[in-house]
């Protein structure tokens, strides 16, 4: 992707939510993706990422220098960070519990799938704590949709998610100002990680579709790519 | 959280007089290597941690620089894990395939992880000798478990004190493969892949080398 110098075309992901609220077209297409009932939710979580675009830009630009003495855009840059990937785990949590729910596993992988269920509610439950923590509003819970037609369709569709979701966190580890909550997000990224080699194994695609070095994901790649799973 | 400079108060190796006074001749700066080696020699001997420790403080640099040095060891410990002890154990089916493809990303991590040091203007930490009690493939499967999990818990350990941002990015990339490696290794055994439930445990220094130390050969 050789994109031109062009300051739209710049590969800042928050600058790409904030054109996508700005630009009247788009916005509707966006909050109508979020559904009535979760338009406000959605809406809410655009907001959280758009309030940070000035000051993590800005941030961005000086990392090395600002990380110690950003304390306060630090907060709510990780807040719009957190909430993004709270949205993230919303709809991990509620396709599985779909899937479990559809009873398409048994044994051992019904087990697993379980256990993952369980541990993207846990990343849910973290996350909405952290956000309250530091003195945010937690994103509400988006309307997802997912296809569930077979076991074969359901793993692959869980590997592509959980794919998502590592890349998705190791974009953002870079972005986060405090180390606790860095702790946090690092912790949950193995799991998600740990949670995608293990599906590839059922679905027997790459344990390492990246090779020996994960490729992080920007949250409009992201917010691209789970469109089709919002109600 | 993970702060590895600071000295734990129960510390073991506060515990043995001969290791305090070895403390003091002028090792102090990195402390946090010094500790967390010294810990494992209360435990396996001095003499297990002399060569790897002497080639740590041998490194100058910021906190990074120690960080990927530390990383690097672990690198070189896995690649040789699989290049190395994976080739004489004759390995089959399943676990022969993973010891290739993991061997390999290792092997891809230390090149990494050594270039990234030149790139800040220091030396890469020289490979020890290392030893492997692994004789059959089952104790093979069972230290590579050890071995992957010892390494996502130190990767996301160290990942806060990071000071670089890059450098962080180039950690995540790593330790997310580590991870991915840990899960297909604990299936195979017939273990949890995620084996510390929805949040992944990060080790410090000491914890780390309390695992790895020992498998790193006398001199």
């Amino acid at each position: 992707m050789s994109s031109p110098p062009n300051e739209d075309l710049a590969p800042q992901p928050v600058g790409i939510v904030e054109r996508l609220v700005r630009d009247d077209v788009d916005r509707k297409r966006f909050l109508k993706m979020a559904g009535s009932a979760g338009a406000t939710s959605f809406g809410a979580f655009v907001l959280a990422a758009c309030g940070s675009s000035k000051k993590s830009s800005a941030t961005t630009a000086t990392t090395s220098s600002t990380t110690s003495s950003s304390s306060s855009s630090g907060a709510s840059g990780d807040i719009a960070i957190l909430n993004y990937a709270l949205t993230l785990e919303y709809l991990e949590t509620e396709f599985y519990e779909k899937v479990v729910a559809a009873k398409l596993f048994s044994g051992k992988v019904g087990s697993l799938v379980k256990d993952f269920a369980g541990q993207e509610q846990t990343h849910v439950e973290a996350i909405e704590g952290t956000v309250t923590k530091l003195g945010g509003t937690p994103a509400s819970k988006p309307e997802g949709k997912f296809p569930i037609t077979s076991a074969t369709q359901v793993a692959e569709l869980a590997y592509t998610v959980e794919n998502l979701g590592a890349a998705a966190y190791l974009g953002q580890a870079a972005k986060i100002q405090s180390a606790d909550v860095l702790a946090a997000a690092l912790a949950i990224h193995s799991v998600e990680a740990r949670h995608a080699a293990t599906l590839g194994t059922l679905v027997k695609k790459s344990l390492t579709p990246d090779g020996a070095f994960a490729k992080p994901a920007d949250m409009a790649t992201v917010l691209a790519a789970v469109k089709p799973f919002l109600a | 959280m993970s702060d590895m400079n600071q000295l734990h108060s129960n510390d073991p190796a506060l515990a043995v007089p001969e290791l305090a006074s070895c403390e003091v001749q002028g090792m102090s700066r990195a402390s946090f290597i010094l500790r967390g080696a010294l810990a494992v020699g209360a435990f396996y001997g001095l003499g297990s941690v002399s060569p790897f420790v002497g080639q740590a403080l041998a490194q100058t640099g910021g906190g990074d620089v120690e960080v990927l040095n530390f990383a690097l060891t672990l690198e070189y410990l896995e690649s040789d894990f699989y290049n190395v002890k994976g080739k004489g154990i004759g390995l089959t089916g399943q676990a022969k395939a993973y010891a290739k493809l993991f061997g390999e990303q290792e092997a891809d991590h230390v090149n990494a992880l050594e270039s990234v040091i030149k790139g800040m203007g220091s030396k890469p930490v020289a490979k020890p000798t290392f030893s492997f009690p692994a004789t059959s493939q089952s104790s093979f499967l069972a230290l590579a478990s050890v071995l992957e999990n010892t390494g996502v818990g130190a990767y996301n350990g160290a990942g806060p004190s990071l000071r670089s941002k890059e450098v962080l990015a180039a950690a995540g990339g790593i330790v997310q493969v580590e991870a991915r490696h840990a899960a297909a290794i604990d299936l195979l055994i017939g273990k949890s892949p995620t084996p510390s439930g929805g949040f992944d445990v990060p080790l410090n220094k000491e914890q780390v080398l309390a695992k790895a130390g020992p498998l790193i050969k006398m001199s």
